[in-house]
């Protein structure tokens, strides 16, 4: 016989670990990854393909050179953050706006604080609010484009077309600085909402199509991988929010549909704030971090200076995580009286 | 221009006199009158706050000297100078202690004590010694797992990888006792310095029959009393097939050290014994 | 269909020698009763070396009131009383008897007629159990008595009887609730009036459909007696989760479970008190399963207490090739044994045989704070926490987190995608801090 194994009970595990955690939300991202991929062709595949490989990179990188350790990119938590990182960039950025981008994602936002699971803020957002506050320029504006016609493994065009540059947020509120009036800015085609359920949103490649997005929420929630009380609150708060603004004064405010498929909110509420390490543990503290969330989001947008403020509010909620995991989960029962 | 800043420079002067008035008034409110010598006796205190006193950490210990005086309590990280010192603050007395060094008192490595289970659990001692008797066959010997290395402040005993078993840096140990009391076989034992640091002492705990014990672990006490047989100071006892050395009474004499047969009588700091000149039995 | 509210995972089923028919198992040569097979003080020898012994003779007395007697589980000569290591290798007191024959005591009635009428009356019922050493068959082996006799603050409401058998491969309980279903219910019957109440729940879990339709067709002729289909879901079996399922009521923190009204009773006791009560036989015999993937036959015995667990391996084909791991009990609570000559006690359940690949613990990495363990704990924990404030021996945190409700049932380990072995620390935390609790001086 050989020598027999002991250890304290339990002595079995279930199925989930890390690794399948972290390749389920890759799963369920591929949707997104695949219609913009659909649209944009090669351009699409060499971004997914520079971001993966860069965070990847760098993290084997910053796990051999600075804290000895094995390497950890087994967990695949990299390739999660290199894709979310590609799904929140414009599909035209240049290799080095990637590049800068992993670094700040991997490096800055992850490693620093020690690696998986450690990290305050969500990498792949740090690093997009950084590109976005740095390179205004390339982050918004003329370098989206939303595309005009499926060009399925066509070069993304040289010119930007003038009319359809900016994202459907940014051009409303582009036209409402204008003074133009909200049903007005409405009339263009690009704004419609079969546009944007399925694919032809402009903005970041994984704005592309709410359909995708939802398709991968939907397959997280079946594989358990996570819980639905994050987005949904997100998208209620959002949707009752600015539908209370929208009543209030149509004219200068968007409609609640509009917020919830424009600007990177479904990305935003599906697989940036449900990311296990920095949303909180209780449902009760999710709920609140969600609701956080669609409040922030739609000041931003309303009343902020940018057109779309997902990112910015998942972020400062992402900052309340620790103080949200005080409050304790419903207990089992009370306390016996003393007798 | 020269009103503005002339303004800023009022505002902020005023601003940071309203601020200090506050933090006086609340800084004298919520004054705590406490004897100032117990910040003096702090002072003189290594600050490990170990616990090694027995107190909650290094002010307690102050605070009970101050209060209780310096009979119960004994600072065995400063160790006597330390002691003298808080003696002359406080205009006491403190009589001076030996010094003390912790022992492990196994000697079951890996080469000497099989394996006989693969412990698969939590890497700590009490895990294991909640769960059973230990993955070897000796069930009084080290677990191996370092409780003694984590609880202690001062980098002092570590486990050797190659025998598994914790090794004391004398020079680091303070006899504070954390490891003591971590240990949950109770293989660790503080014991006199001893003269020129030299100890002898019964490297190992198993109280089981010889033959049981020699079976587990090579080099376990078998009590089979040679040692109490050779020593001439009554320093040595036998009780539950296990040898015990009383260090306030042994000389150092080393037979019984030589005399063990599987060499569970550990010396340290001694000067290599003399080799024996064989002499070859033909000529 | 009823279940707890909160927590809980879903280990996979394995009831494989669930069809396995309870045989009889050979008695050994020798057999070494051990003294502690109850929860509280050992029981105390009455007998001496040389000593002849039948089977059911009362060998042992009970030495508190939370404590119990122990019978001899077989005839012949007391050859000594000695140390014994348990199946944990730590040594206990126990009775070493080489077995001469089968004789039994003229007292017990072996008869195989099931006896519904019950002629004793409360006091004496509780008083036959005591004698008869009837303790928990569910794990903890609680003595039986002392749970039927409940503080004067509890007023009983009602019996619950535990056949949720939420554990995988255990297929004890459910054998004996089909083999023996109008002794289970006369069973419970007793216990109703042992408490003096009128209403007895079977709460047996949705996996096991034969047994749930039988014991509800039979439970017709018993009133009072009502079966509970419960959902699948571990750890069902556990008290305070159990008496939450069936009657729905919380048992409160540091509280006892009949502070709901609820007294548990595991299937394996009340039939163990159908033939104490009705049959005058004292538990010396026990249910147990052999099973495991990797073992070569499943079955379910009624073994007598004391046969070595290397008796039963060896009647069973050896112990396979390939098992790494043994463990008495289920997979999610059982032990793990270190030494396969010791005894079998009362309450051993089952020999389980897993291979390295079934339980050897991966590597453990980062906490990623997915949360699934504040969500599988049945206790409504945070073990992630716990976990972190036991490793730095935090124990004033540990107790304002509420560690000691903890009740090991081990689901948060088991959901840990970060192979975490929380359950580990947080019983070691557990420990220390109930120490520190009970040192403190009553206010």
């Amino acid at each position: 016989m050989n020598k027999l194994i002991v250890s304290p009970s339990p002595h079995v595990h279930g199925k989930d670990n890390t690794r399948r955690l972290m390749g389920d939300v890759i799963i369920a991202l591929l949707p997104a990854v695949l219609v913009s991929i659909y649209f944009f062709g090669l351009s699409a595949i060499h971004l997914v393909a520079v971001s993966v490989v860069a965070c990847v990179a760098i993290e084997y990188l910053i796990q051999k050179l600075f804290f000895k350790g094995k390497s950890t990119i087994g967990d695949l938590s990299a390739i999660v953050t290199g894709v979310l990182l590609a799904l929140n960039l414009p599909v035209c950025s240049p290799w080095w706006l990637i590049l800068i981008g992993a670094v700040v994602a991997i490096g800055i936002a992850k490693m620093t604080f020690g690696g998986l699971g450690q990290n305050l803020f969500n990498p792949a957002l740090v690093a997009r609010v950084v590109l976005l506050v740095s390179f205004p320029i390339l982050m918004t504006g003329s370098a989206f484009h939303a595309p005009e016609s499926g060009y399925l493994f066509g070069n993304a065009p040289d010119v930007v077309d003038a009319t359809s540059g900016a994202t459907p947020l940014a051009l409303v509120k582009e036209q409402l600085a204008k003074g133009v009036a909200m049903d007005e800015i409405m009339k263009d085609p690009n704004l419609s909402y079969s546009q944007m359920l399925f694919a032809r949103m402009g903005g970041s490649a994984g704005e592309l199509s709410a359909i995708a997005l939802l398709l991968g929420f939907v397959y997280l929630l079946i594989r358990r991988v996570i819980k639905p009380h994050i987005s949904l609150s997100i998208l209620i708060t959002v949707f009752v929010f600015s539908g209370l603004l929208y009543l209030g004064n149509p004219a200068k405010f968007v409609d609640p549909v509009f917020n919830l498929l424009t600007g990177g909110l479904l990305l935003g509420a599906f697989f940036m704030a449900t990311d296990y390490v920095t949303s909180p543990m209780t449902t009760k503290g999710q709920i609140i971090f969600g609701v956080g969330i669609g409040v922030i989001t739609v000041l931003i947008r309303a009343f902020g200076a940018y057109p779309e403020g997902v990112s910015f509010a998942i972020l400062i909620m992402n900052s309340t995580v620790p103080l949200l995991n005080k409050i304790q989960p419903k207990r089992f029962a009370k306390e016996a009286q003393k007798k | 221009m020269t009103n503005t800043i002339i303004f800023t420079i009022a505002t902020l002067a005023v601003l940071g006199l309203l601020l200090a008035i506050v933090l006086y008034i609340v800084a004298q409110k919520f004054k705590v009158e406490e004897d100032p010598r117990i910040d003096i006796v702090e002072s003189k205190l290594p600050g490990a706050n170990c616990g090694g006193c027995g107190k909650a950490g290094c002010r307690a210990f102050a605070e009970a000297a101050v209060k209780e005086g310096l009979d119960k309590c004994f600072c065995p990280v400063g160790g006597n100078p330390t002691m003298q010192k808080i003696a002359e603050a406080l205009g006491l007395t403190v009589e001076a202690k030996e010094p003390q060094v912790a022992v492990v008192r196994c000697s079951g490595s890996c080469d000497k004590r099989k394996k006989t289970t693969v412990y698969d659990g939590l890497a700590t001692c009490s895990t294991i010694a909640s769960l059973y008797s230990g993955d070897t066959d000796c069930k009084f010997g080290c677990l191996g797992r370092g409780d003694c290395e984590a609880a202690c402040k001062f980098d002092a005993i570590k486990i050797n990888p190659q025998t598994g078993l914790p090794e004391v840096d004398e020079e680091k140990c303070t006899a504070c006792g954390s490891c003591v009391k971590a240990c949950p076989k109770g293989i660790i034992e503080l014991r006199n310095k001893g003269p020129k640091s030299r100890r002898l002492y019964v490297a190992c705990r198993n109280q089981d029959k010889g033959a049981v014990a020699r079976k587990a672990c090579l080099a376990a006490c078998i009590g089979c009393g040679k040692c109490q047989k050779v020593c001439a100071f009554e320093a040595i006892t036998v009780e539950n097939n296990l040898a015990y050395i009383d260090y306030t009474k042994c000389r150092m004499c080393r037979k019984c050290a030589a005399e063990c047969p599987t060499g569970a009588i550990h010396e340290v700091n001694f000067p290599p014994r003399p080799v024996k000149q064989e002499v070859p039995l033909n000529k | 269909m009823r279940t707890f509210k909160m927590g809980g995972v879903h280990p996979a089923d394995k009831k494989i020698s669930k069809d396995a028919a309870i045989e009889k198992l050979p008695i050994p040569k020798t057999v070494y009763i051990s003294m502690g097979q109850h929860l509280g003080a050992p029981a105390e020898p009455c007998v001496a070396p040389g000593d002849k012994v039948k089977v059911g003779q009362l060998i042992a007395n009970a030495t508190g009131f939370v404590s119990a007697p122990v019978h001899s589980s077989v005839s012949g000569t007391v050859k000594s009383i000695e140390m014994v290591k348990d199946l944990a290798g730590k040594p206990g007191k126990a009775v070493v008897i080489d077995v001469e024959g089968d004789e039994w005591v003229d007292t017990i009635d072996r008869s195989e007629t099931v006896v519904k009428e019950i002629t004793l009356d409360k006091k004496q019922i509780v008083e036959r159990i005591k004698e008869c050493g009837v303790v928990g068959l569910g794990g903890a082996t609680f003595p039986t008595n002392v749970k039927l006799s409940p503080p004067p603050t509890a007023t009983p409401t009602c019996v619950i009887i535990n056949g949720a058998e939420c554990e995988p491969y255990l297929t004890s309980d459910y054998r004996v609730m089909i083999e023996k279903p109008d002794q289970l219910l006369i069973g419970g019957t007793i216990l109703m009036k042992a408490l003096g109440v009128d209403k007895c729940y079977i709460g047996i879990e949705e996996n096991k459909p034969e047994a749930i339709k039988l014991l509800t067709e039979k439970a017709k002729e018993y009133p009072g007696v009502e079966v509970v289909k419960l959902k699948k879901k571990y750890p069902q079996g556990g008290e305070k989760q159990l008496i939450d399922a069936v009657i729905g009521k919380k048992v409160p923190s540091m509280g006892l479970p009949v502070d709901t009204g609820a007294v548990v009773q595991n299937v394996g006791t009340a039939f163990a008190v159908y033939e104490a009560v009705q049959k005058n036989k004292p538990l010396f015999e026990g249910i147990m399963t052999v099973t495991g993937d990797c073992s070569q036959e499943q079955r379910n015995f009624v073994h007598r207490v004391g046969t070595p667990l290397s008796f039963i391996m060896e009647h069973c084909g050896g112990v396979p090739e390939d098992a790494a791991k043994i463990i008495s009990g289920g997979p999610m609570m059982g032990k793990a044994i270190v030494n396969i000559d010791a005894p079998t006690l009362k309450g051993t359940s089952s020999i389980l045989y897993l291979t390295e690949a079934q339980t050897k613990r991966k590597p453990e990495s980062n906490c990623i704070r997915c949360g699934k363990c504040v969500g599988a704990c049945p206790m409504g924990l945070e073990p992630y926490l716990l976990n972190k404030l036991g490793r730095n021996n935090m124990f004033d945190e540990l107790e304002a987190h509420k560690v000691y409700d903890c009740i090991e049932c081990g689901c948060c380990s088991f959901s840990c995608p970060a192979y975490i072995p929380l359950l580990d620390t947080i019983r070691q935390s557990k420990a220390a801090v109930m120490k520190i609790m009970k040192s403190r001086p009553k206010k």
